[in-house]
């Protein structure tokens, strides 16, 4: 800058964050969890993670017609998410329609990034679930890749909380690893691009209501019965990764509380209650529809506004 | 406007469910298989044809203020009579369509058309909207429940395009799928009708 003296009109300061930036900081964030779970279940999650990634970028390049095949990374993002929510052992041709639903009816139908309602990745997974529930439901466990329950349907006593933190459980690909996740969400908190709220709602609750429905047998007993249930299933990769996303949470501060808690009840509602053994999608697919009314009753006061 | 270009508005210009959204109720029930489809078209269209003629011939009898209870009169009666001659020729058909049949007394293209056009319109052009309006409507349905059927099923009129292999798009069969499927659809009928001008 040759001028010492620049003259414009605000806005001064300027963020080098741009929508680009931000994806690649959450593929950052994503990759240790989805190192885990190639560690834990090898090729088949591998190849998995490509096929969603790469259809759904394929198929954002195609509907924008942008020659750049990563865009603003958002497609990529969506892709990778989806992958951490299917088991491993899914047919490819399962992986690449999920990737296709992920961007059409996740998101672009809605008029593209920023206008989504719902989450894209947990749009695609609603879908297939209820397309093709045997596939998406056939759980195997780490390395040896045997067939094998989930620990929330098989209960509490199946696994040690060690497995349960490291991750090596039947489950999804990406959301077995508590430990990976919160490395990786560091980083977003790092960043700044989450806050504390929609997943200290959510985790917290969680506990609570495992606290509070594990049984009544001692504190200790209590405690581990809230702590499977914040381990076990995607509540990690949920409250971490799912609920946060910007565009489908709300931006007040206490919408973002309410947000949280709001997932967290559901989910316990449809462990404990419902006929599904996990409830973290339809969850936060609903608290999302609830988004706009929660942003719209949580506004702020403005400073010197008189309540009504 | 001529009778030819009466007709003709029905099938693309004022679609029923693509353009004017009406009798999406069903539009998302029924078309499961393609040959559901048709026959809700078929009937609809039949009942809509009837009810357009007696209404345009009785448009100076009926008396304003109890129009529409005349026109439901009349329309009931032709959704009786496909109703009966469903049960009698196509039970299967019959069976499978169950209560949507008497409910085209209430579908709203019918008596959209009564109220709109039929009870304002000579003869000859009633009759003329009458079939485009169904012809629009059939097709539509026709189209909608062949794309589901084809997801969900692998075939069209039951006729198997995909093979024993596929496995299949189950959404499309249910009804979260049947809106899905309309959305998409409309989405892509507008983009066709903006690309060639049909609007």
């Amino acid at each position: 800058m040759d001028r010492k003296l620049v003259v414009s009109s605000s806005p001064h300061l300027k963020t080098t964050e741009s929508v680009q930036s931000v994806m690649i900081d959450v593929l950052m964030a994503l990759f240790p969890a989805a190192l885990a779970g190639v560690i834990f279940f090898g090729a088949p999650a591998l190849i998995t993670m490509v096929l969603t990634t790469v259809s759904a970028m394929v198929t954002e390049a195609i509907i924008l017609r942008q020659k750049n095949i990563f865009g603003d990374g958002s497609a990529a993002v969506a892709g990778l998410l989806l992958a951490m929510v299917l088991p491993p052992t899914v047919p490819w041709w399962l992986a690449v329609i999920g990737g296709i639903t992920a961007i059409v009816i996740g998101k672009q139908v809605f008029g593209g990034i920023g206008n989504n309602i719902f989450n894209p990745a947990l749009v695609a997974r609603a879908i297939l679930m209820a397309s093709w529930a045997s596939h998406m439901t056939n759980w195997v466990r780490p390395v040896d890749l045997a067939t094998a329950a989930t620990p929330l349907a098989l209960g509490q006593r199946a696994f040690s909380f060690t497995d349960l933190f490291i991750g090596a459980i039947p489950g999804c690909i990406g959301e077995t690893s508590a430990f990976a996740l919160m490395l990786g969400a560091g980083w977003l908190f790092y960043k700044g691009h989450i806050t504390w709220r929609i997943p200290g709602g959510f985790i917290g609750t969680v506990f609570v209501m495992g606290f509070l429905f594990g049984g009544y047998s001692g504190a200790m007993a209590m405690i581990s019965a809230g702590l499977f249930h914040v381990l076990a299933g995607g509540v990690m990769l949920g409250a971490l990764f799912m609920a946060t996303d910007m565009v489908t949470s709300p931006v007040t501060a206490k919408g973002q509380l309410i947000f949280g808690i709001g997932c967290g009840l559901l989910t316990m509602l449809i462990r404990i209650f419902g006929t599904f053994p996990e409830g973290v999608m339809f969850a936060i697919l609903i608290m999302n529809a609830l988004t706009p009314l929660i942003d719209n009753k949580t506004l702020p006061r403005r400073f010197g506004e008189v309540a009504k | 406007m001529s009778v030819m270009s009466e007709f003709s508005k029905g099938i693309i210009k004022e679609n029923a469910v693509f353009r004017l959204m009406l009798g999406l109720c069903p539009i998302l029930a029924v078309t499961t298989m393609a040959e559901f489809g048709l026959g809700m078209g078929i009937a609809t269209t039949a009942v809509l044809i009837c009810s357009n003629l007696v209404i345009s011939l009785m448009r100076r009898i009926i008396p304003t203020k109890v129009r529409i209870p005349s026109f439901i009169i009349i329309i009931a009666t032709f959704v009786t009579m496909v109703d009966m001659l469903l049960n009698a020729y196509l039970p299967a058909l019959h069976a499978q369509l169950g209560i949507f049949v008497p409910l085209i007394v209430v579908n709203c293209i019918i008596l959209g058309r009564a109220e709109a056009f039929a009870s304002k319109a000579p003869v000859s052009h009633s009759l003329a909207d009458g079939l485009g309006i169904g012809l629009g409507f059939t097709l539509s349905l026709t189209l909608l429940a062949s794309v589901r059927e084809l997801l969900a099923a692998g075939s069209i009129f039951k006729i198997n395009l995909l093979g024993a292999a596929y496995e299949p798009f189950m959404v499309f069969g249910s009804p979260p799928g049947a809106f899905l499927a309309l959305g998409l659809l409309m989405a892509l009928v507008n983009m066709l009708s903006k690309k060639y001008k049909l609007e």
